[in-house]
């Protein structure tokens, strides 16, 4: 009897205990919450008085330019074809940006990721510095980068090429090697064992087990860099942000080619978009079904 | 099968394996020759312009002073980099320069001694002493014998000497050293604040004596530096990848349910709005910075709330995806207790949820952080402003650097934390049930 109402004491403490445990956890969340929610609006009132238009003001003027340029592209609408095709070759060269950047830091990238993964690397000792030069590349955003570069080399392609390429090298280097991480070694040891040297190691034991997650990386990167690529184009770097740029400060009037370069715009993104999804797809299938036939 | 068509499979294989070998580098190779022409890479070296880079690599390294000589009323005047916020106060030189009554002595090192008066003259180290008495009717320098070396570039009315110390120019008007310095200069005060040149001790020994509050004033306001604006932008960079991400994740979540195949039966809701993320996502974070900032002007809400959308809609699409994989045993398990529709998504969803929802959020955050720079220097705002600022005065470069430098610890210190907060976040989410 008394054992029983022992454990029936320990078992109301232990509920007691469970349930102020809940409720200080309970609280702490509450805290937290209110604690976000006072530095969203703080910020939020901050971004506010130091922007040259206030919130609310500008709220009411959202929808003006939107519908000047509106009403100017349907004003002129038999012209737009025009203008479409007449800013095709920027948008070209935006794309032409883009892909030679990605095609350029995924190769660069691939090399870096193999030298900075443990146990493939031919020089650990390097893998730390190299890691912290990817690191470096990865937080520099491309604009600086590329503007730097324009001062140096003058306007066009080649700047905002180079500066999304090192971008690139940054961000795939350090996905690349994750992949790598998780491929098996069984093929390297087995190469090693064979009397394979570095290269041939990696070109036949590594490259063949990650390569469909490479590309898969590697098409994701293209969608962000055919972005990035119409901003730099922006800051002086060719392409369609270049053209953007200039119908935008020409004001009225070539509102219709501006809207014309924002409808290439969208289409390219989203067509960009809806491929590489459609293209990772098939790729994690097709190498399900090459692993079947092997 | 019979052997030997599985041999002939296995033998078409192979050689359509080996085909593909050779074709892909060809492929990229063709490629990148179509870019290298298309993009006149060959064409790039008439464009390149090699003086630009060499201020720009010399600029961020080191900084020059210059000495400056009226030679019509004989007025000096000492400044770093030739601005007045970095003047020389009258009366006062660096310990290289010797003011005197008629004349002024500049020792720019190794033997090199210019002297500024009604005659300058300068004396250059194995190859003799130059002169020269300008004046209206032109320079009137004089030369040691012999040819003229090639860093001399002399005419009537101007005389350049370029030289491993400095560099001397006379005009008619003026005659003007550079001398070249290593590092940074007036980094922390300029030269108007008393606490120009302390070290770093007796800096600390001031500030405990009660000057902290003058000191970090004189700082923060430095003129050439302008560490005070530096930190309020770098705030505003910030500000716009807070609000931006954590704002555009408040606004997804509840639009995500409506997306999510399990919790919205009616395809209308869900059509519509998965067509709203797109379309955010679609028109890029550039057109809506343009847009935006035509309606609110340049500044840091701009930029967050450009982030807001085009992340609204990455959100949207992420968010909808994590709910449609919810598992339903656990929401069932809660219904069976009774629970409300409010409750059950609060115990039965949400706690699911949770960790995908905050992991991307913060990694979208330190993304941001990146974008912010980006949509800063397009609409006006943080230290992208700053820094598109300083590139477009074409010599200003080691501020450059400083902003470079600074974006990258800022970007990288982002990184970290949003990492930490993950990993912490994340793991204690998982401890709960």
């Amino acid at each position: 009897m008394a054992e029983s109402s022992n454990t029936q004491a320990t078992a109301t403490d232990l509920s007691d205990a469970y349930l102020a445990q809940i409720k200080s956890k309970r609280l702490m969340n509450v805290i937290m919450l209110m604690l976000f929610i006072a530095m969203l609006a703080s910020g939020f009132y901050v971004a506010d008085s130091r922007n040259a238009g206030g919130f609310w003001d500008g709220l009411g003027n959202i929808f003006d330019f939107p519908a000047a340029m509106m009403g100017e592209a349907i004003e002129r609408a038999p012209l737009l074809p025009g203008f479409l095709i007449k800013y095709l070759p920027s948008l070209i060269e935006t794309i032409n940006i883009a892909a030679a950047a990605t095609l350029i830091g995924a190769m660069i990238g691939l090399l870096m990721s193999l030298l900075v993964t443990r146990g493939l690397a031919p020089t650990p000792w390097l893998v730390g510095p190299l890691r912290r030069i990817l690191d470096v590349l990865r937080a520099v955003p491309e604009i600086v980068i590329a503007l730097v570069l324009i001062f140096m080399l003058g306007g066009g392609p080649v700047p905002a090429m180079i500066a999304i390429a090192l971008h690139t090298v940054g961000a795939l280097g350090k996905l690349f090697s994750e992949v790598n991480e998780n491929a098996s070694l069984k093929p390297v040891e087995g190469l090693a064992s064979v009397g394979a040297n570095w290269t041939q190691r990696m070109w036949l034991g590594v490259i063949p087990q990650v390569a469909p997650n490479y590309l898969s990386y590697a098409l994701l990167r293209f969608e962000i860099n055919i972005r990035a690529s119409a901003i730099l184009g922006f800051v002086g770097a060719g392409g369609i942000g270049y053209d953007l740029r200039n119908t935008m400060s020409w004001g009225v009037g070539k509102y219709d080619e501006a809207a014309a370069i924002f409808l290439l715009l969208f289409l390219t993104i989203v067509a960009v978009d809806q491929l590489s999804s459609l293209l990772r797809d098939r790729l994690t299938h097709g190498a399900k079904r090459s692993e079947v036939i092997l | 099968m019979t052997a030997t068509t599985l041999q002939m499979n296995t033998v078409a294989q192979f050689s359509r394996k080996k085909r593909m070998t050779m074709a892909v580098p060809l492929v990229i190779l063709a490629y990148l020759a179509y870019i290298f022409v298309s993009f006149d890479v060959a064409g790039l070296g008439e464009r390149m312009n090699i003086n630009n880079a060499r201020t720009l690599v010399s600029d961020t390294y080191s900084y020059k002073t210059h000495v400056t000589q009226n030679n019509r009323n004989g007025g000096l005047s000492i400044s770093i980099e030739g601005e007045s916020k970095g003047a020389y106060p009258n009366g006062t030189a660096p310990d290289w320069v010797t003011l005197g009554q008629d004349s002024t002595l500049v020792d720019l090192g190794k033997g090199h001694l210019i002297t500024l008066g009604a005659q300058v003259s300068y004396d250059i180290p194995g190859y003799g002493l130059i002169t020269a008495r300008p004046d209206g009717t032109g320079v009137n320098a004089v030369f040691p014998a012999g040819e003229l070396p090639s860093y001399i570039n002399a005419s009537k009315n101007r005389v350049m000497i370029n030289t491993e110390a400095g560099r001397l120019t006379i005009t008619r008007a003026r005659a003007e050293v550079f001398k070249y310095s290593l590092g940074w200069e007036l980094f922390f005060f300029t030269l108007d604040s008393p606490y120009h040149g302390m070290g770093p001790i007796k800096l600390l020994s001031s500030a405990f004596s009660g000057e902290a509050g003058a000191i970090w004033n004189d700082f923060t306001n430095n003129k050439m530096w302008r560490h005070g604006d530096v930190m309020w932008a770098l705030l505003e960079t910030l500000l716009m990848a807070f609000l931006g991400t954590f704002g555009a994740a408040i606004i997804a979540l509840p639009l995500a349910f409506l997306a999510a195949r399990n919790f919205t039966p009616l395809g209308i809701f869900r059509f519509a709005a998965r067509r709203l993320f797109d379309f955010l996502r679609g028109v890029d974070g550039l057109i809506w910075t343009i847009v935006l900032s035509r309606a609110f002007g340049p500044g840091p809400l701009t930029g967050a709330l450009a982030i807001l959308l085009t992340d609204t809609g990455s959100f949207g699409k992420m968010f909808s995806e994590a709910l449609e994989n919810v598992d339903d045993k656990q929401i069932e398990g809660i219904t069976a207790t009774g629970a409300k529709p409010l409750q059950r998504y609060r115990f039965g969803v949400m706690p699911q949820l949770m960790p995908v929802l905050l992991s991307q959020v913060l990694y979208y955050l330190e993304s941001n952080t990146r974008s912010a720079t980006i949509i800063g220097t397009i609409t006006g705002g943080g230290i992208g402003l700053l820094l598109t600022q300083a590139i477009a005065t074409q010599k200003d470069w080691e501020e450059v650097t400083y902003y470079i430098v600074l974006i990258i610890l800022l970007v990288m210190a982002m990184d970290t934390l949003s990492g930490w907060l993950r990993r912490k976040l994340i793991k204690g989410d998982e401890g709960r049930h």
